[in-house]
């Protein structure tokens, strides 16, 4: 008796999920801005952290140039930087989308793609250029 | 979402763009300062005014679900609506937090 209830529960089909679809770069992107969305929820109390030690004085201003000298200190604001200009950047291509331009197959591809280029590009850039007013990497 | 809260999204995206692009010059002008050039350029207007809006438009943008839900203030009091969660009530302390922590720094107190 058990057994047949076994057997019959295996056999019962199970409804499809994420696995069934091939990952397609414009589904790939629209969860990374969701996600982009997320980390800048943390990137907003990093900031505010930032304006609150400039706020409380020299010694709690102290530990945030302390951490911003870290590797990993860097690291964050590298990625806080990136999850910025990505989630800038796929909102102005939601706000495309709104307006109604850009739904065509080769258009969706060219904006996605442009999203994710434009965003690691600008980080990197927005870096150098963070880095030479900071007169070198130090 | 309903269409009042996907018109406020939108408004405040497009408001973000322009003070994103005015956040990432201001940090990069604060990087590697001491305290005190922190505090001038913190408390000048120009910046401190573009650090508020900023924060306030994010924080909104973020939370524009739950934003002015309140019991009165919306007619149909969907299930949505009545119960604030966690992240907006913590934002928007974050959110008075950063205000109050500008200001501060604008009035040179």
């Amino acid at each position: 008796m058990a057994e047949a209830k076994t057997s019959r529960l295996k056999d019962r089909p199970l409804s499809p999920h994420l696995q069934i679809y091939k990952p397609l770069l414009t589904m790939m992107m629209s969860i990374v801005h969701r996600i982009t969305g997320g980390a800048l929820f943390f990137g907003m109390l990093l900031l505010v952290w930032v304006l609150i030690a400039a706020a409380a004085g020299p010694n709690a201003y102290a530990s945030v140039q302390w951490f911003m000298e870290t590797l990993l200190g860097r690291l964050i604001l590298f990625g806080y930087t990136w999850a910025l200009i990505h989630h800038m950047l796929g909102g102005i291509k939601h706000l495309i989308w709104d307006l109604g331009y850009g739904f065509g197959p080769v258009e969706r591809e060219w904006l996605t793609v442009a999203t994710l280029i434009g965003s690691i590009g600008l980080t990197v850039l927005i870096w150098i250029v963070g880095y030479l007013v900071m007169g070198g990497i130090r | 979402m309903a269409p009042r809260v996907f018109w406020h999204q939108r408004l405040t995206a497009v408001a973000n763009v322009p003070l994103t692009i005015a956040l990432i010059v201001i940090v990069i002008g604060l990087m590697g300062r001491n305290h005190a050039a922190v505090v001038q350029i913190l408390g000048s207007t120009l910046v401190a005014l573009t650090m508020l809006l900023f924060i306030v438009t994010s924080a909104y943008h973020i939370v524009a679900r739950h934003a002015g839900h309140h019991r009165g203030l919306c007619a149909r009091r969907d299930l949505e609506a009545r119960h604030p969660d966690a992240q907006h009530v913590l934002l928007v302390r974050v959110g008075l937090a950063a205000v109050f922590a500008i200001l501060k720094l604008s009035f040179g107190l």
